[in-house]
C-alpha cells in the first residue's frame, strides 16, 4: 500500500511564531485519517501547506507522489478540499458555486450532485449571502463529494452541521472510503473521528504527539474497571499500572494501564469477583490527556 | 419598554463608528461648496460676464441636464452656486442614504442588530438612531457650508436657503433609505433601491431642465432634486417650496416606522431573489468568475465615462465663450494660442482627468485580488487546477482591459459630441479619441503598480491609492509649487504627450508600456512565490 500523504519534519514559521515544529503525518491510500489537535495547534497550516497555498520552511512533504508547492495545479486535479471556514461569493447562488468548482476541478457528475443536494437538503438557488454557516459548509461539501477526486481534504467540515446532517456526512464519508478514496479529516468532533477513522494523528504545538490506529492508541492508555468483590483486596492500589483507585470495602474502581490488565485481573480474581464492568478508554480521554499535558505545560 | 428605548445609546454607537467617515464627508462637501463659490465669484465679477455665462448655460442642454438652470443671471450668488446646488445636493443625498442603510438594514443583515436587540432596545430604536445620525451629519454640514458662503461675501438669506437645499435633500433621501431598508433583506439591495430613487429624481429634473421653455419643464417638479433647485437660493429665495420636502419626509418616515413596527427582525417586504440552481455553461473558468464578479462595477463605470465624455465634449467649444469676457482669462487665452489652442488645452486636460479616474478604476479592480485572498475565497479556486498566475491574471486583465474600455468610451463620446457640435466630425473625432488613447500607458502603469504591490508586499497593497494620490497632487500642485522636473517626472502622467495641441512623441509612451509590463510581470512572479493569506 502506498502513502497518499507523507510529511516529515515539517517546519513553518510566521514571523516569530513557530506554527509547525517538525510535524510528521502519514496518510495511507484508501484510509480515512483523523487529524486532531487543539485550536491553534497547526492543523489548518498543515492542510494549507498540503494544498500548496503556503510554502514550508523545511521538512519533506509528498502528496499523491508529488511536491504540493511545485506541482500544485497537476495535483489539484486529483483532490477536493473543504475549508474550515467556508466563505462564498455573496451574489452567486450555491448551485452556481458547486458547478463552478466542479468545472474548475474537471467536471462533476450531475446525477451525483443532484443526489447529494437531496441528501444534504440544500437549496441551491439561494445566494451566497443568504446561507447560514452550516449551509455554506454544505455547499462546499457537495462540491467536494460530487467530484471524482481520489483524495478528499476536509478541514473541520461539520462544525456547523446539525446532528442529522452530521449523520448524512458520516454515511457519505464511509461511501467514499468504500469507493477507494483517501480522506484526511481534521475534526474536533471525537465521535465522528471514532466512527469514521481508520487511523488518527494527534498534534500539539505543531508536533505530532500520537499517531496510529485507534486500537493502537487505546493500548497506550488506560482502561476503567469497576468491580464488586467477595472480600476486600490487599495491596491493589500499589500494583504497577494502577493509577487512580477508589476502594470502598469490597467495591473498587480503577484506572489501569491497558498493558497491565493481566496482573490486575489476576489480583482481583484472587479476592473473588461478584460483578465486573470494564470500559476501553474513549477518544475523549485520549484526547484530554494530551490537552491536559498542554495545559500543564503552560 | 417603549418602541424608542435605547435610541440614544445606538446614536452614540453610530457616531463613534462613523467618527472618521462623517468628518471626511463634511469636509469634502464644505470645501467643494465654498471653493466653487469662491472661484466662480471672482471669475464673473461683472454683470455682463454673468449674463454671458448664464446665456451660455441656457444654450447648452448638457449643462442644463447635469447642473440645472440659472434662475437669475444678475445674481452673483446664483451664478456662484449654480455648479454645486444640484450635484452637491445629490452627493449629500448619497451620504445620507448610505448612512441610514449602514445603521439599519446592513446591521440587521450581518446579525449585529440581533446582538444588541436582545438588550433593552425598542423596535424603532435602530431606525430612529440611524435617522438621527443622518440628521446630525446634515446639521454639521449645514453650519460650516452656510458660514463659508457668507464668509465668501454672498448674501446671508440666500446662503441659508442654499444650506436648506442641501439639508432638505439629505433628509429626503435619508427618509427614502429608511423606507427601502424595510423593503429588502440585503443591505446592498436597499442601497441600490435608494440610489435608483435618487437616479430617477436626477433624470426627471435633468429632462425637465433641459426641455427648454416649450418642453415638459414640469417634469422637474416631480423630482425631489427639482424641489431643491426650485428653492432658488440668491434668486428669489422661495422659502415656501420647503413645504414639499417636509411633506415628502413625513410621508416616507410614517410609512417606514409603521413597517418597522410590524415586521420580523431580519425580514423584508420583498422576498429575496433566488439565483439559478445551476451555473450557466459559460461560468466554467476562473476568468469567467472574475468577469462575473467585476462586470457590474465595470458597467457602472462605463456609463459614468460615457456621460462624462459627452459632457466634456459638449463643453469644449464653449470654453472660450464662457470665460471670454473676463480680463484675466483674455490674457490666458492669448497666451494659449487663441480659441483653438484653448479648446485643445481643455480637451487635453479633460482626457487627463478621465485618465486619473480610469486609473482609480484600475486600482480598485486589482484590489479585488486581495479582497478575494483575505476573504478566503481565493483558496477554494486555488485548490482546484487553477494556477496562481492564471487566477491573478484574470482580475489583472479586467483591470487593464476595463480601464482601456473606459478611456475608449470616454474619448469616443467626447469626440462624437465635440464633432457634432462643431459640424466637423471627420477631424475632431479622431483628434479627441487619439488624445484619450495616448493616456492609456500611464493608466496601465497605475494598474501595474498595484499588481506589483499585491504580488510582492500584499500587506501594503492599499498603497496603490496613495501612489495615485501622489501622482494626482504632482500633476495639480507641481506647476503651482514650481517643482523640479525630476520630481514631476515621477508621475507617469507627466510623460503623456499633451494631445491634441502638442506634438505626438512615441518614446515616452513606449517606455510607459515597458514599465507597466515589467511591474505586472514582477507582481505575478512575486505572487507565485509567496504564501497565501
Amino acid at each position: 500500500m502506498t502513502d497518499a500523504i507523507s510529511v516529515s519534519g515539517l517546519v513553518k514559521t510566521f514571523g516569530r511564531t513557530r506554527a509547525l515544529d517538525g510535524l510528521d503525518l502519514t496518510v495511507r491510500s484508501g484510509e480515512v485519517h483523523g487529524f486532531l489537535g487543539p485550536n491553534g495547534s497547526g492543523k489548518s497550516t498543515t492542510i494549507r501547506i498540503l494544498l500548496g497555498l503556503l510554502r514550508p520552511d523545511s521538512g519533506d512533504v509528498r502528496l499523491l507522489g508529488g511536491d504540493p508547492w511545485r506541482d500544485a495545479t497537476t495535483l489539484h486535479r486529483r483532490l477536493a478540499y473543504v475549508p474550515g471556514d467556508v466563505t462564498l461569493w455573496p451574489n452567486l447562488s450555491g448551485g452556481e458555486v458547486i458547478d463552478l468548482l466542479g468545472r474548475l476541478r474537471g467536471g462533476n457528475d450531475p446525477r451525483r450532485k443532484a443526489e447529494l443536494l437531496e441528501r444534504f437538503e440544500l437549496d441551491p438557488k439561494k445566494k451566497g449571502r443568504a446561507y447560514s454557516k452550516g449551509n455554506r459548509q454544505k455547499v462546499a461539501l457537495v462540491a467536494a463529494l460530487a467530484s471524482d477526486a481520489e483524495l478528499l481534504i476536509l478541514d473541520e467540515p461539520t462544525s456547523g452541521l446539525d446532528p442529522l446532517m452530521e449523520e448524512v456526512f458520516q454515511r457519505c464519508v464511509i461511501e467514499e472510503r468504500d469507493g477507494g478514496r483517501t480522506v484526511l479529516l481534521s475534526s474536533h468532533i471525537l465521535s465522528e473521528v471514532e466512527a469514521l477513522c481508520d487511523r488518527v494523528s494527534i498534534i500539539r504545538k505543531g508536533r505530532t504527539v500520537e499517531t496510529g490506529s485507534l486500537a493502537d492508541l487505546r493500548h497506550l492508555t488506560r482502561t476503567s474497571i469497576a468491580a464488586e468483590l467477595a472480600s476486600p483486596p490487599d495491596g491493589l492500589a500499589d500494583l504497577p499500572g494502577v493509577h487512580t483507585s477508589d476502594i470502598d470495602g469490597t467495591r473498587v474502581r480503577l484506572e489501569v494501564d491497558t498493558d497491565r490488565l493481566d496482573e490486575v485481573l489476576t489480583h482481583l480474581t484472587r479476592a473473588g469477583v461478584r460483578s465486573l464492568t470494564s470500559r476501553p478508554p474513549t477518544l475523549e480521554e485520549l484526547f484530554l490527556r494530551h490537552y491536559e499535558d498542554q495545559a500543564a505545560d503552560r | 419598554m417603549t418602541a424608542t428605548a435605547g435610541t440614544t445609546q445606538l446614536l452614540k454607537l453610530a457616531l463613534r463608528r462613523d467618527r472618521v467617515m462623517l468628518p471626511a464627508w463634511v469636509y469634502v462637501l464644505t470645501a467643494t461648496a465654498v471653493g466653487t463659490a469662491y472661484s466662480t465669484k471672482s471669475l464673473y465679477d461683472t454683470v455682463a460676464a454673468r449674463r454671458d455665462f448664464a446665456l451660455g448655460i441656457d444654450r447648452n442642454p448638457a449643462n442644463l441636464a447635469l447642473e440645472g438652470r440659472v434662475f437669475d443671471a444678475n445674481s452673483i450668488g446664483a451664478i456662484s452656486v449654480w455648479k454645486i446646488i444640484v450635484t452637491g445636493a445629490a452627493m449629500v443625498a448619497v451620504m445620507s442614504l448610505l448612512l441610514v442603510i449602514r445603521h439599519t438594514r446592513a446591521d440587521e443583515e450581518s446579525g449585529r442588530l440581533e446582538l444588541v436587540s436582545a438588550g433593552v432596545l425598542g423596535r424603532s430604536a435602530a431606525l430612529g438612531s440611524a435617522l438621527l445620525t443622518a440628521f446630525t451629519a446634515n446639521l454639521v454640514l449645514f453650519v460650516p457650508a452656510v458660514a463659508g458662503l457668507i464668509a465668501v461675501g454672498l448674501p446671508v438669506a440666500g446662503s441659508v436657503v442654499f444650506g436648506l437645499c442641501w439639508l432638505a435633500t439629505g433628509m429626503m433621501f435619508a427618509a427614502v433609505a429608511a423606507l427601502t431598508a424595510q423593503a429588502t433583506e440585503s443591505g446592498r439591495t436597499a442601497n441600490g433601491l435608494a440610489l435608483s430613487v435618487l437616479g430617477v429624481s436626477f433624470l426627471l429634473r435633468a429632462f425637465g431642465d433641459a426641455a427648454g421653455h416649450d418642453g415638459p419643464s414640469w417634469l422637474s417638479w416631480l423630482s425631489p432634486l427639482g424641489w431643491t433647485e426650485q428653492l432658488r437660493p440668491y434668486a428669489g429665495d422661495r422659502w415656501w417650496v420647503l413645504v414639499l420636502p417636509v411633506a415628502f419626509i413625513v410621508v416616507c418616515l410614517g410609512a417606514a416606522f409603521t413597517l418597522v413596527g410590524r415586521r420580523d427582525l431580519g425580514a423584508g417586504l420583498i422576498p429575496p431573489r433566488l439565483g439559478p440552481a445551476e451555473a450557466v455553461a459559460s461560468l466554467s473558468s476562473h476568468f469567467a468568475l472574475a468577469w462575473r464578479l467585476q462586470r457590474g462595477v465595470l458597467l457602472a463605470w462605463t456609463v459614468g465615462f460615457a456621460v462624462s465624455g459627452a459632457v466634456l465634449g459638449s463643453e469644449a467649444d464653449s470654453v472660450g465663450s464662457l470665460v471670454g469676457n473676463s480680463r484675466g482669462t483674455q490674457d490666458l487665452l492669448r497666451r494659449m494660442g487663441g480659441h483653438s489652442g484653448m479648446v485643445d488645452a481643455f480637451l487635453s486636460t479633460a482626457m487627463g482627468i478621465l485618465a486619473l479616474l480610469a486609473s482609480a478604476y484600475a486600482v480598485q479592480a486589482v484590489l479585488r485580488l486581495r479582497a478575494e485572498e483575505t476573504g478566503q475565497r481565493a483558496e477554494a479556486i486555488l485548490a482546484t487546477r487553477v494556477g496562481r498566475v492564471g487566477w491573478a491574471s484574470g482580475h489583472a486583465a479586467i483591470a487593464l482591459l476595463g480601464s482601456t474600455l473606459l478611456m475608449l468610451v470616454g474619448g469616443l463620446m467626447a469626440g462624437l459630441v465635440h464633432g457634432a457640435r462643431g459640424g466637423d466630425m471627420g477631424t475632431r473625432l479622431p483628434h479627441v479619441l487619439w488624445s484619450a488613447i495616448v493616456q492609456l500607458p500611464a493608466v496601465w502603469v497605475l494598474a501595474a503598480i498595484t499588481i506589483a504591490l499585491f504580488g510582492l508586499v500584499p500587506r501594503f497593497v492599499m498603497a496603490g491609492w496613495g501612489v495615485l494620490a501622489v501622482f494626482l497632487l504632482l500633476g495639480q500642485l507641481g506647476p503651482v509649487l514650481r517643482l523640479k522636473q525630476w520630481a514631476m517626472d515621477i508621475s507617469p502622467f507627466t510623460h503623456v504627450p499633451k494631445l491634441p495641441g502638442a506634438e505626438m512623441r512615441f518614446t515616452p509612451v513606449v517606455w510607459l508600456v515597458v514599465v507597466a509590463a515589467a511591474l505586472t510581470a514582477a507582481g505575478l512572479t512575486g505572487f507565485r512565490r509567496r504564501d497565501l493569506g
